[in-house]
């Protein structure tokens, strides 16, 4: 039983580096979806939002691609710096932070682009800088949304499996997964384990899932 | 509250050796395309008057103008000059930012804050750096025009409670407590209803008469035009016809 805990608390601190991760990036991103007027905006979106309907699979293979020791960021941080990131959980983090980047996304960029440009412009006039506008007027109105996405993106990265498995591996202890370590348990006959296993992940799942459906309709409420 | 002192900033030779130079010297040109719609706003005015109504039918680029002015809205050619300041100057390459005019700009349906109580919106421009003012604490300044609008029991509530009247005065006083040298009203009393139209505009004109505020708005009520037009500009498909 001791390795179902160890496998929510890998599951945990996997999920938590990548919500934190898209956090920053995907709050940045729909920002600048939402604000910033260039061509071929819109094929950025589209290639942003890709993992969505990807299969995990495919993600996996790419990440491997790019990562692995013969892939060109891969390589060049093996030469330079010592890391590799296939077959650790990091390389995990990074799995479970791609498939779940367009949530984030999607949810911050609906949110920023339904706080009415006029107040961000109300703020200049009184005297902010941009920086100040976004922290003061921006952010404080759109931040339900881009929470309501985040928590999406927790909950689905908890859930990570396809992609997971082929960047990170098994590795009981160390990259195994709740949802692999159910698929684990599932091959080997397990059944208390993967029973146990199961209930944990669901659980957690409803909880993200109640807290975002709690925050994402009151946006309207707020502004 | 009188007009503030003028800032640093940009200054034309000519503000130095022959006078005072005329408070408001605008001359902008700006192309603009959307929805397969194309418009030329093409707008020149010099003017000493203390108050000036630019009087237009809506889509005229009265708005546009006014956005220009207070910096957010950058025009392709031309120059825009303030009492011996230069904050535009497309020739020059001189853009101040919005924030660096200081002027007080009432938006048409007022732009308050909505996650901001009534304190905290009028402070909002007394505050520096990255965070709101805080919910308890007012300053001076703040209390002052809480009390000169009649909106001290309203301090601590959020705009979506007030009155139309109530949310214009906040959106004045949010405008005036940070000492500005002028002040932008676009369609100031368009958003109230007739009957607190009349009110609204005596006070208004109460308060002009009182701090002495250079003052430009934009409007297509006649009404407007009559009471607050010392120097009146007509407006219409972009470009001043008086």
């Amino acid at each position: 039983m001791d390795a179902a805990w160890i496998a929510l608390a890998l599951s945990l601190k996997v999920a938590g580096c990548a919500t934190a991760l898209n956090l920053v990036l995907g709050t940045a991103a729909g920002f600048a979806l939402a604000r910033l007027r260039f061509p071929g905006r819109e094929l950025v979106d589209a290639l942003l939002t890709l993992p969505l309907v990807l299969p995990p699979t495919v993600l996996g293979y790419y990440l491997l691609v790019l990562l692995g020791k013969r892939g060109w960021l891969g390589g060049w941080l093996y030469q330079h710096f010592g890391i590799q990131l296939i077959f650790t959980w990091q390389g995990a983090v990074l799995a479970a932070s791609l498939v779940a980047f367009p949530l984030v996304l999607k949810s911050a960029r609906a949110a920023f682009e339904g706080v009415e440009p006029q107040l961000e412009q109300a703020a200049r006039v009184l005297g902010l800088g941009e920086w100040a506008v976004f922290f003061r007027v921006t952010l404080p109105l759109a931040w339900r949304g881009v929470l309501a996405g985040v928590l999406l993106a927790f909950a689905r990265a908890l859930g990570e499996f396809g992609a997971t498995l082929m960047v990170a591996g098994s590795i009981p202890g160390r990259t195994q997964t709740l949802s692999v370590a159910i698929y684990e348990a599932v091959q080997a006959g397990q059944d208390d384990t993967a029973n146990l296993l199961v209930l944990i992940t669901s659980v957690t799942c409803v909880a993200a899932l109640l807290l975002a459906g709690r925050l994402a309709p009151a946006r309207s409420a707020a502004t | 509250m009188s007009p503030a002192r003028p800032p640093e900033g940009a200054r034309t030779e000519a503000a130095g050796g022959e006078g005072l130079a005329v408070r408001w010297d605008v001359a902008i040109r700006k192309r603009l395309s959307g929805g397969g719609r194309q418009f030329e706003l093409n707008v020149a005015f010099q003017s000493d008057a203390q108050r000036i109504v630019l009087y237009g039918p809506s889509g005229a680029g009265k708005s546009l103008t006014l956005q220009a002015i207070a910096g957010l809205l950058k025009p392709d050619h031309g120059h825009i000059r303030f009492g011996g300041q230069t904050w535009f100057d497309a020739a020059a390459g001189i853009n101040q930012a919005a924030r660096n005019r200081r002027l007080g700009y009432l938006f048409q349906d007022y732009a308050l804050f909505p996650h901001l109580t009534v304190q905290q919106n009028i402070g909002f421009g007394l505050q520096r750096g990255w965070l709101n003012p805080g919910a308890r604490r007012g300053s001076e300044a703040v209390q002052h025009w809480l009390q000169a609008f009649e909106l001290g029991e309203m301090a601590g509530q959020r705009p979506h409670q007030l009155s139309g009247g109530q949310r214009q005065r906040v959106a004045l006083a949010r405008a005036l407590v940070n000492q500005p040298q002028a002040l932008l009203l676009d369609e100031p009393f368009s958003a109230l209803d007739p009957a607190l139209r009349g009110r609204m505009r005596d006070e208004l004109q109460a308060l002009l008469d009182r701090i002495k505020l250079p003052m430009l708005m934009i409007t297509h009520d006649p009404e407007d035009l009559a009471r607050f037009g010392e120097h009146r500009l007509l407006i219409s498909s972009g470009t001043i016809s008086r």
